[in-house]
């Protein structure tokens, strides 16, 4: 049964390949129409910061906007009917009073609800003034999406949904939208700020609201926090802001999206509560993230430090430095209406009143899961990219990290690099002459690359310390070099996985490759933004790219290399390896070394110490498979697969470990053509689960199957 | 001024009865081979006043073929640009609007200049030749029933009131109609008919009044049989008045102004007015289950009717007796009631009746925004103390009823009227493009209706509501009897526009008002109507559990090559989005063709399942071949 699946999927995707170059031709990326940008800090540079802190603000509000303070607010919520109604389940449930839980309730919201004033956000527009000028050169801006959001804000409810990289990017919108004249937003943020006692009340006051990490089965505080959301938006009173990837991006890669939130906004447009909504992707690149080698020590496991008021006060050293640029841009608004046409049928919630809240439905949940996709993809394919990224992309791919490039060969291979990533649709920011642009940037990452006699090389420290600690030492710059070159991932990451297909299949058969491509792209799904059910869209993608720039030729059978096409290949493929010998580690430690009473906290440091012996030894060549983001996001991934079970106990969460399985997947990572085509073996039964790309069968049955 | 309103209306039944005489002594030389067949219902029955018929066999010789009621009235502008309603029939007939043209130019950009003058007469060439089934109707001649198989009358029973329904008319285009119309004038001569039809095979399209908005009276234009329009409009008589049940026996082709007429002059009223009242017919009510305006204390259709008989192809299906309420399994009146036409001919209905009220009286509240008029209703819901009608007009039909006003003539009245608009724009604040107006009808004695006006105002007063007179009340009712002559004046400048309706649950009826509204002119913008349109609703009834809404939109169609086709894309997004908001598909237009589609998801697999089994029962051979709802 699990065969002839396979097989009716391989035809339908045989069909729609024979379509790929005809269908693909409106959607070539490097015919993508981006705006203009404009740097907003020119004119603060010019003019005095004392009378724009002061400067008339008046926005453009939602055209049906019934204005409304912060205090009739919190009464809408606490006096909504959905919260009635939840008060008086949970008073039926736990037996508590109705008067205590309406006090549990305001209590909730009090610690939840921002206090927008605007002598605050003027204050921070002055300091921030302050701030920006003296650490970025520019601060650019794409003036017409700022009409366009405009616009929008006057139609419908927004939401903007910045994609987030560093502490700054709030502050830095709010900001912006403060200048443009645009209506501030309400800002979703996490509870930890609140642990900075002034700051957490002045941030309160520009506009943030603080919601808890965590409340998953407390649905008094899930109320609360829905229905101010969505007495927002249903209202108009302010853009509601907050960030799809529900955390800062550490790797500079965009994250999974989390869906918590976009569900509770896009609830009243399916409950027909507003005609429609507008989803804003923003698009925050920075040049240099002020966080880079914090970051780099999060990943490698120093703790994150707790925020704290003195804690920001310690940072302002970082002030000194000089941080580059930064582009925003705001995307296309999105209108929810249109995405829901023919998706959702919105007449489901017409037999149950709107108060009562309800598990949405599947078509709901997909319909989500997509658009939270889709907007992520938008933020991704509006991020700025800055030459680094490409040196950075460059230097890690060198053979030998310490020796680095001669600097020619660097020059002639980001030039090659810039034109591959054009043609790919990376919107890159090139000013000007190579030479300049190169040691520009050079000398804005000084801390990470240095150069002498001719040599570009990552700035490796190593001190008078043990092996361990200096493998740990050597990896901070190479995880803040990954973190640049993350950036340019998703400008090649399908054509990567293609690459890495061709190369790791047993033959030039296009069903064959296609195989592999889902395998590979079904196993980083966790790694990369990939959206799932659109295997074959991303296959074509990949393979139109590839044809396009005659890096592979099709025919109706065979995909083969062109002998031009080695270069764009081999770079691709590199460019994938670290993932996938990375992922190889995982597997190979939970196979060799993982002991059954391994628990789920003790595999971050387990595993930690198992790929410094890797290193050590030599075996790995990839100090970045240190990061415990590849990691956590492999181990989720055997998760997924059903390779490794959670198995929870009263205090702990242990793991199950599949070791057939898991040594299966490892060795399908690596190049080993012979085992693909041994149709008889009890592998090639959980490949071909695996394979079937988005459409994987949950992992009971996969593990039935075996 | 209710004593004025009524000797008003006692003029016009006069003058209504004067223009019927007239068309009653004009020679008739028309079909006379065939003369009315005596009915025995009709003998001995002193009830019967059968000399008074608004409704001749002719139709077109008093009303438009191509738009809209009376051939006499009409909106046209004068020589001096200035918006006038002809003909003598109604309260506007004979007066200046003097806003009107100023509104029609700056809600739709449309332009005196420019006119879209329809086809003047119907071109009988342009109507196909009937297909006639020749046994049938040597067997119909023997019945002495009367018949015809003109163009004219044959065009003039294939549409209903639908905007390309009239539209195509104005353009002379005329598709698939009846071969032939038959006009029965009682219960026995329409069973001998539609035995007829069973008989030869022939389709049968009962016609009533003709005012349906649902493409019901459509011929399918797949029928390849001859198609029979049977026109019960000669079915006009009053049989019998039970004085102590408080019911009346009528034939089912009687329209509703002559009924009421009729009752009223025996002191009683059924008190069912569907704005449609003048040309709409008992039968039609009863087919489409319609509602009237003043159902909040008469009920509508379903809660009026005693006793229905219907002639069908299985047989005449009626009740035994009767009772006021029955529990003998479902009640088969509810397979007839709203079966439009697909079943059989309703032929005879004993309705209600009631004493006719001692005393009326309009009146309006103003509230400074819609929100607050919903809420406000929903209150007099909630305390089930509603007038006879109670209707809410949001603010762009409370512009249109204002531009609708009749020239003032006194220098008073104008002043007053300035500062009224003072008093609640600068002095209460209200916002002129936020604010509505509710209309309000009372009914009753005397007292009671002093009462219970005051009991209404005072809640509207807790809404932010203030009275704005009777007049404005009065206005509000009559623009509904008018818009249709409206929409045949906005078709000869380039404006086209329709009416649907539908039933909401309360807690959404501000949200489908709003999401449907922008949804009709999002679609109008896509779809390449280069003029904002009319997008406008008023909640009309009010229920306990929720609200009858009523939507109209109206746009400029210059610069567009399918006008009709750009509105009826509209209409139906606007109905996926008032489905999509919990509204019903409809609460009294009914479903016809028009609305078919979406039957499916609106009762469920299984209920349509059941009412085709009813279909094929009753009519296996679909005799009744309107394809109506199924």
């Amino acid at each position: 049964m699990c065969t002839s699946k396979y097989t009716s999927n391989l035809v339908f995707v045989a069909n729609h390949i024979s379509a790929v170059s005809s269908f693909l031709q409106h959607t070539d990326p490097m015919l993508k129409k981006r705006d203009e940008f404009e740097d907003m800090l020119e004119e603060r540079r010019n003019s005095s910061d004392f009378r724009y802190a002061l400067k008339c603000y008046t926005p453009v509000v939602y055209k049906n906007l019934t204005p409304c303070d912060a205090n009739s607010l919190k009464s809408m919520v606490l006096q909504s009917d959905q919260l009635h109604y939840v008060i008086s389940q949970v008073s039926k449930e736990t037996g508590r009073t109705r008067e205590d839980l309406q006090e549990e309730a305001s209590g909730i919201i009090e610690e939840m609800a921002h206090r927008l004033q605007l002598s605050t956000v003027r204050f921070f527009a002055f300091a921030l003034c302050k701030v920006f000028k003296t650490l970025f050169k520019s601060i650019c801006v794409n003036e017409d999406g700022i009409q366009r959001l405009q616009q929008a804000i006057h139609e419908h409810p927004v939401v903007l949904l910045p994609s987030h990289r560093s502490y700054m990017d709030f502050l830095l919108m709010s900001y912006i939208l403060y200048t443009y004249d645009i209506a501030l937003p309400v800002i979703a943020a996490g509870m930890d700020f609140m642990g900075m006692k002034v700051v957490g009340e002045m941030l309160r006051m520009s506009g943030a609201f603080f919601i808890r990490r965590s409340f998953g089965g407390d649905k008094l505080y899930w109320a609360v926090f829905s229905e101010y959301v969505k007495t927002i938006l249903k209202n108009g009173l302010a853009p509601v802001e907050f960030f799809l990837e529900g955390t800062r991006s550490r790797t500079s890669k965009s994250l999974t999206p989390k869906l918590g939130l976009l569900n509770i906004a896009i609830d009243p447009f399916l409950k027909g509560e507003v005609f429609d909504i507008s989803l804003v992707p923003v698009s925050i690149s920075y040049e240099r993230i002020l966080e880079e080698s914090l970051y780099a020590r999060e990943m490698l496991g120093v703790p994150k430090p707790k925020e704290s008021t003195s804690g920001l006060f310690k940072a302002r050293k970082v002030l000194s430095e000089d941080y580059g640029s930064i582009h925003v841009y705001f995307g296309q608004p999105v209108s929810v209406r249109q995405l829901a046409e023919g998706r959702v049928n919105r007449c489901q919630f017409s037999l149950t009143p709107r108060y009562i809240p309800m598990r949405p439905n599947e078509d709901v949940q997909t319909f989500v899961n997509d658009t939270a996709y889709r907007l992520v993809r938008a933020q991704e394919e509006n991020m700025v990219l800055k030459p680094w990224v490409l040196l950075a992309t460059i230097l890690l791919q060198a053979e030998d990290l310490e020796r680095g490039i001669p600097l020619e060969e660097l020059t002639e291979q980001a030039l090659w690099l810039r034109d591959l990533c054009r043609q790919y649709g990376g919107f890159l920011h090139w000013p000007g002459m190579c030479s300049k642009v190169i040691s520009s940037s050079l000398s804005l990452h000084h801390g990470l690359v240095r150069l002498s006699e001719g040599n570009v090389y990552l700035a490796l420290s190593g001190g008078p310390v043990s092996p361990e600690e200096q493998v740990l030492s050597r990896a901070v710059p190479v995880l803040s070099c990954v973190s640049y070159r993350n950036q340019a991932l998703h400008v090649f990451v399908r054509p990567a996985l293609l690459a890495t297909a061709v190369h790791t299949s047993a033959s030039n058969n296009k069903q064959d490759i296609f195989n592999t491509f889902s395998f590979l792209r079904n196993m980083f799904c966790n790694e990369f933004i990939l959206c799932p059910n659109a295997t074959v869209q991303d296959f074509e993608e990949a393979c139109f790219l590839l044809v396009k720039t005659g890096v592979l030729q099709v025919s109706q059978q065979e995909m083969v290399v062109t002998p031009r096409g080695h270069r764009t290949m081999s770079f691709l493929s590199r460019l994938l390896l670290p993932f996938v010998q990375g992922y190889q580690v995982v597997c190979a430690f939970l196979c060799e070394k993982a002991s059954d009473t391994l628990t789920e906290k003790e595999f971050v440091q387990a595993i930690r110490k198992f790929v410094i012996k890797q290193l050590l030894s030599g075996t790995l060549r990839y100090p970045e498979v240190l990061s415990s983001d590849l990691q956590k996001n492999a181990f989720a991934a055997l998760l997924r697969l059903g390779a490794v079970h959670k198995v929870k106990s009263v205090d702990q969460t242990g793991l199950k470990i599949n070791k057939v399985t898991v040594n299966s997947l490892e060795d399908t990572l690596g190049k080993n053509p012979s085992l693909m085509s041994d149709s008889n073996s009890l592998f090639q039964k959980i490949i071909s689960n695996v394979f079937l790309g988005g459409k994987l069968p949950t992992p009971k049955a996969s593990v039935a199957r075996l | 001024m209710a004593a004025n309103s009524s000797s008003d209306r006692q003029r016009a039944a006069q003058q209504r009865l004067q223009i019927i005489a007239g068309h009653l002594q004009r020679p008739t030389n028309y079909q006379p081979d065939i003369t009315a067949a005596e009915c025995k219902a009709q003998e001995g029955n002193p009830n019967v006043s059968n000399e008074e018929r608004t409704v001749p066999r002719r139709r077109q010789d008093i009303m438009k073929w191509n738009g809209w009621g009376y051939s006499d009235s009409r909106f046209l502008f004068n020589k001096k640009g200035q918006a006038e309603f002809t003909g003598k029939r109604y309260r506007l007939s004979g007066m200046i609007i003097p806003g009107l043209k100023d509104w029609m130019e700056g809600t739709f950009g449309a332009s005196l200049q420019h006119k879209a003058p329809a086809t003047p007469i119907l071109n009988s060439t342009a109507v196909q030749p009937a297909t006639i089934n020749e046994a049938f109707v040597e067997e119909v001649k023997a019945t002495t029933i009367p018949f015809s198989v003109e163009a004219e009358d044959r065009v003039f029973r294939a549409h209903g009131h639908c905007l390309h329904e009239i539209f195509a008319l104005r353009e002379g285009k005329i598709g698939r109609v009846p071969d032939m119309v038959v006009w029965p004038s009682c219960h026995s001569d329409v069973v001998k008919i539609v035995e007829l039809a069973s008989k030869h095979n022939v389709c049968l399209i009962p016609y009533g009044g003709g005012t349906s908005v649902s493409s019901a009276l459509e011929c399918p234009p797949e029928e390849t049989r001859s198609i029979v329009s049977l026109d019960t409009s000669q079915m006009n008589r009053i049989l019998w008045i039970d004085e102590k049940n408080l019911t009346a026996h009528v034939e089912a082709g009687i329209v509703g102004q002559d009924l009421e007429r009729l009752l009223n002059e025996s002191g009683y009223c059924t008190g069912h007015e569907p704005d449609s009242m003048e040309f709409s017919s008992l039968g039609g009510w009863v087919a489409t289950r319609a509602s009237g305006m003043k159902k909040n204390i008469y009920g509508n259709i379903e809660d009026l009717v005693v006793h229905v008989k219907m002639v069908t192809p299985r047989g005449v299906i009626e009740k035994s007796c009767q009772g006021p309420r029955m529990s003998t399994g479902p009640d088969v009146h509810h397979f007839i009631m709203g079966s439009e036409g697909t079943l059989g001919v309703v032929t005879e209905v004993t309705l209600k009746i009631r004493p006719m009220p001692e005393y009326q009286k309009y009146g309006s509240v103003v509230f400074p925004n819609f929100e607050q008029g919903v809420a406000c209703l929903r209150e007099v819901a909630k305390q089930r103390c509603a007038p006879a009608s109670i209707r809410l007009m949001d603010n762009e039909q409370f512009k249109f009823g204002h531009a609708l006003k009749p020239q003032v003539s006194s220098i008073f009245t104008s002043f007053l009227d300035g500062l009224k608009k003072f008093y609640i724009t600068k002095f209460k604040g209200f916002d002129p493009n936020r604010l509505c107006v509710a209309t309000l009808l009372f009914e009753g004695d005397h007292e009671k209706v002093l009462q219970h006006e005051k009991q209404v105002y005072d809640i509207a007063a807790k809404f932010g509501g203030l009275a704005a007179g009777e007049d404005n009340g009065q206005r509000g009712y009559m623009l509904t009897f008018v818009i249709a002559y409206l929409r045949d004046l906005g078709m000869e400048y380039y404006v086209i526009g329709e009416s649907f309706e539908t039933s909401v649950p309360w807690d959404r009826v501000l949200d489908i008002c709003r999401n449907v509204k922008a949804r009709i002119i999002r679609e109008c913008k896509d779809k390449g109507v280069q003029f904002p349109p009319l997008s406008t609703c008023r909640v009309t009834q009010t229920y306990d559990a929720g609200a009858c809404v009523y939507f109209y939109f109206a746009f400029n169609y210059r610069g567009l090559s399918d006008p009709i086709h750009v509105s009826e894309q509209v209409e139906h997004a606007a109905r996926e989005e008032i489905l999509a908001n919990g509204g019903s598909l409809s609460h009294h237009h009914g479903v016809g063709k028009l609305r078919k589609e979406w039957m499916r998801e609106t009762v469920s697999d299984v209920g349509l399942g059941m009412l085709k089994s009813v279909k094929d029962y009753v009519d296996p051979n679909n005799i009744f071949g309107n394809r109506n709802l199924l």
